[in-house]
């Protein structure tokens, strides 16, 4: 799946001011060390510490927007502490890290560590380019109970795990304070429910504004989309992920209401990749769908004032679309038993501070970071992981991203470009998932 | 034209006893040792086996497989996959179809334009005018930059919503809100006039090198003659840049035919699939989906395709020559 970012940009003095503080933080917290932690004790060897001799880790990831630095401080402060493991960090967008890492690690120029989303893990896992860690999550003693079931069961191919969780990022809703109270609106109540949100819109619309744009593109149209069917009580596939259930009545209805919004005006026709966003950003977009990831792109702009809120609540029940950055480690064709314990070790630091990764604009996957009260200061953060009781994945099934790409990221596009019927679209779309289904089940069976 | 004159003589073919005696000569070299022509060809050849030949033929070995090079198992299915492509309701048929249809519609909107206006740029710049090195450069200059480049930049450009083109159309009290790169046929234009934009200042300069070569001496004798510009044009220019004329419209043809970066980058294939291009589904299916069996079958297709448009092509130019 193709994740879209802010662009790269630098670190501005308040962020400086938080990274500096969360430097502090996390030096402090050392001083007791991972040993005197708890959740540490569990079983040894995979990841509790490394004393071989001097390695070099090579960590690829995609964090291009806002949350890079964060993630390369980080990076450089495990450097700094252990004087046996140097880790080089490497961004490459999302977009080609996941064609780029299989050939990579195959030829053996590959990364020791790196992340890949929930739904990724799957298609990995199968094609033999990452490890199980079951050790690792037992030596953390990573337990369930500190998970969402969610989170926890996307690192999980053939009864073993592959991901480390990291984070959730899950789709929320960003409202622009000026333009609600423009509209005549309470600037701190942002819409909750189907009828408090259509009622803003018209009240938008009464002051000459397209109060909720809606993108024709996966980010952020499809997302969207997602988090409606899944409101409405539709689902993607059925239980074993075998059939396409997304042209149900729930995801036509999803669809339809959609593209209402784009009908009544209440968003303009065409938009145009990433306008959506970049029009929230120039206060055009009032009631912005978009991912948690975009909270400090948003902080970046200077006469913006605007709020996080969890998605409105437009069908029959609470859901909104998540994914999930996972910690794997690559399987090299001459593993090196040293750089493997060592990544391990790196995992497990990493994820010791999932606070700091938090800062970056992330909902850290472990409910006892999410629950403590650092966490709960950040405001907008705290905000979207309200939502966390009721996030839905994409399931991590193998070539999951691929049946995505080939069947509805196009009727939602074709839908909302007014080009087709929400219900023609969804079922042309669907009955070339069950085709796609069918293959990949024979590809990664073969 | 002074310029034109001296670069003439240069390439003025040398007098016949001269060209006899360097063929004498150049059959005596060759005489001396049967392989000398081979090893000079060598270093190519080794080039050519490695790059062009030996992915050629593995291509259509991986075209006869269902292929991930990841998978253990990479089971032999013959010519399914072409098969496939020929297969209504297949998963590759409709997308693939629809990948060439987008590329032909592309070639067919973008070649005629980057044929004429090049020439006609090619023909001002070759007058004799102050700044003329300056706005063969200015012209030239877009070439120089990356498809990515090109294709961010216009794409912020022709932006539906936030783009200045619009802006600017709204302040002339035209339309503000075409919808450049999400709707039709606006995406063509969004797609061939970049491109074109892009891509002219190459041909151009192709152009001036060949308007260089025809000889000062058949315009002087035309004009003699009581030509006028134009049938100086029609019967001197024109049949004088035959040879550039069969050089740029294959190369164009070609160039267009793999359009893929300003599809990528500017509409995103969208709406729906209708602007995806055959090399963009290509890439999708092999390098995303890793389903390489098929998208090597598809590359042969298209080959196929490009192998009789260029045939088709010389063919004609040829019959014209005659």
């Amino acid at each position: 799946m193709v994740e879209m970012r802010p662009p790269t940009r630098g670190l501005t003095r308040r962020e400086f001011l938080i990274l500096g503080a969360g430097a502090g933080f996390a030096l402090a917290g050392c001083g007791g060390g991972p040993q005197n932690n708890p959740a540490m004790q569990g079983g040894g060897g995979g990841g509790k510490e490394y004393d071989g001799p001097k390695v070099e880790l090579a960590f690829w990831n995609g964090f291009t927007g806002g949350d890079g630095p964060y993630m390369r401080q980080l990076v450089e402060e495990f450097s700094a502490q252990h004087a046996n493991i140097n880790v080089s960090m490497n961004t490459i967008e999302w977009q080609d890290y996941y064609p780029k890492v299989p050939a990579a690690v195959r030829s053996g120029e590959g990364p020791d560590v790196g992340i890949m989303h929930s739904d990724q893990l799957g298609t990995n896992a199968a094609r033999g380019v990452i490890l199980p860690l079951d050790d690792v999550a037992q030596a953390l003693g990573l337990k369930e109970s500190d998970f969402a079931p969610l989170v926890w069961n996307a690192g999980i191919y053939n009864n073993q795990r592959y991901g480390i969780p990291l984070d959730m990022h899950p789709l929320g809703l960003y409202y622009n304070k000026g333009l609600m109270e423009e509209a005549g609106l309470d600037p701190n109540k942002p819409p909750q429910t189907r009828e408090e949100y259509e009622a803003a819109l018209e009240e938008f619309k009464k002051s000459g504004i397209q109060g909720s744009w809606v993108s024709p593109f996966p980010f952020t149209g499809t997302l969207q989309w997602e988090s409606l069917l899944w409101q409405f009580g539709g689902d993607l596939y059925n239980e074993d992920v075998t059939q396409a259930t997304f042209n149900s009545d729930e995801g036509v209805e999803a669809l339809s209401w959609m593209v209402d919004l784009v009908k009544n005006g209440y968003s303009p026709k065409n938009v145009d990749q990433d306008a959506e966003y970049v029009a929230f950003q120039n206060g055009q977009n009032a009631l912005h769908w978009n991912g948690i990831w975009q909270i400090n792109a948003f902080k970046e702009v200077d006469d913006l004032d605007w709020g996080a809120a969890p998605l409105p609540q437009i069908g029959t029940q609470k859901a909104a679309w998540s994914g999930s950055h996972n910690f794997v480690i690559m399987n090299q064709p001459q593993p090196d038993p040293n750089k493997q314990q060592a990544s391990r070790v790196f995992i497990n630091w990493i994820s010791q501070r999932s606070i700091e990764w938090a800062k970056a604009g992330q909902v850290p996957a472990r409910k006892s970071v999410r629950e403590s009260q650092e966490f709960e200061g950040l405001e907008e953060q705290s905000q979207f992981a309200q939502e966390v009781p009721y996030v839905h994945f994409v399931p991590p099934v193998p070539g999951i991203a691929d049946v995505q790409l080939g069947s509805f990221d196009q009727a939602v596009n074709e839908a909302i470009l007014l080009k087709k019927e929400p219900k023609q679209a969804l079922d042309e779309a669907a009955s070339r998932a069950n085709q796609l289904l069918e293959e990949n089940r024979q590809k990664y069976q073969a | 034209m002074t310029t034109g004159q001296i670069g003439q003589a240069g390439a003025a073919p040398p007098p016949p006893t001269e060209k006899a005696a360097r063929k004498s000569a150049d059959k005596d070299f060759i005489g001396a040792n049967p392989i000398t022509p081979y090893v000079f060809m060598a270093p190519y050849l080794v080039l050519f086996l490695i790059f062009v030949l030996i992915p050629v033929v593995y291509g259509f070995w991986i075209s006869l497989h269902n292929f991930d090079y990841l998978l253990p198992g990479k089971p032999w299915v013959g010519l399914q996959n072409y098969a496939d492509l020929f297969t209504p309701n297949s998963t590759t048929s409709g997308p693939f179809w629809n990948s060439m249809e987008a590329t032909g519609k592309f070639t067919l909107f973008s070649v005629p334009l980057l044929v004429i206006i090049p020439l006609l740029l090619a023909l001002l710049l070759n007058q004799d005018f102050r700044g003329r090195t300056f706005f063969r450069a200015a012209y030239f200059a877009p070439y120089v930059l990356g498809v990515a480049v090109v294709g961010i930049l216009w794409r912020f450009l022709l932006s539906p919503n936030i783009g200045l083109v619009n802006f600017y159309l709204g302040q002339l009290g035209l339309r503000d809100d075409i919808p450049w790169t999400t709707a039709l046929p606006w995406g063509w234009v969004a797609l061939v006039g970049p491109t074109v934009w892009w891509t002219l200042g190459f041909n151009t300069v192709i152009y001036l090198a060949g308007l260089q070569d025809i000889n000062q001496e058949l315009y002087d004798a035309a004009a003699v003659d009581g030509a006028n510009r134009w049938q100086r044009f029609l019967n001197v220019t024109l049949p004088g840049l035959r040879p550039v004329l069969l050089f740029i419209v294959t190369v164009t043809i070609l160039a267009s035919a793999n359009v893929f970066g300003q599809a990528y980058l500017i509409t995103q294939g969208a709406p729906g699939e209708e602007t995806t291009t055959a090399i963009m589904y290509i890439a999708e299916t092999g390098l995303r989906q890793f389903n390489m069996g098929a998208a090597a079958a598809m590359s042969y297709i298209l080959a196929l395709f490009l192998m009789l448009i260029s045939i088709a092509n010389f063919a004609f130019f040829r019959q014209r020559e005659e």
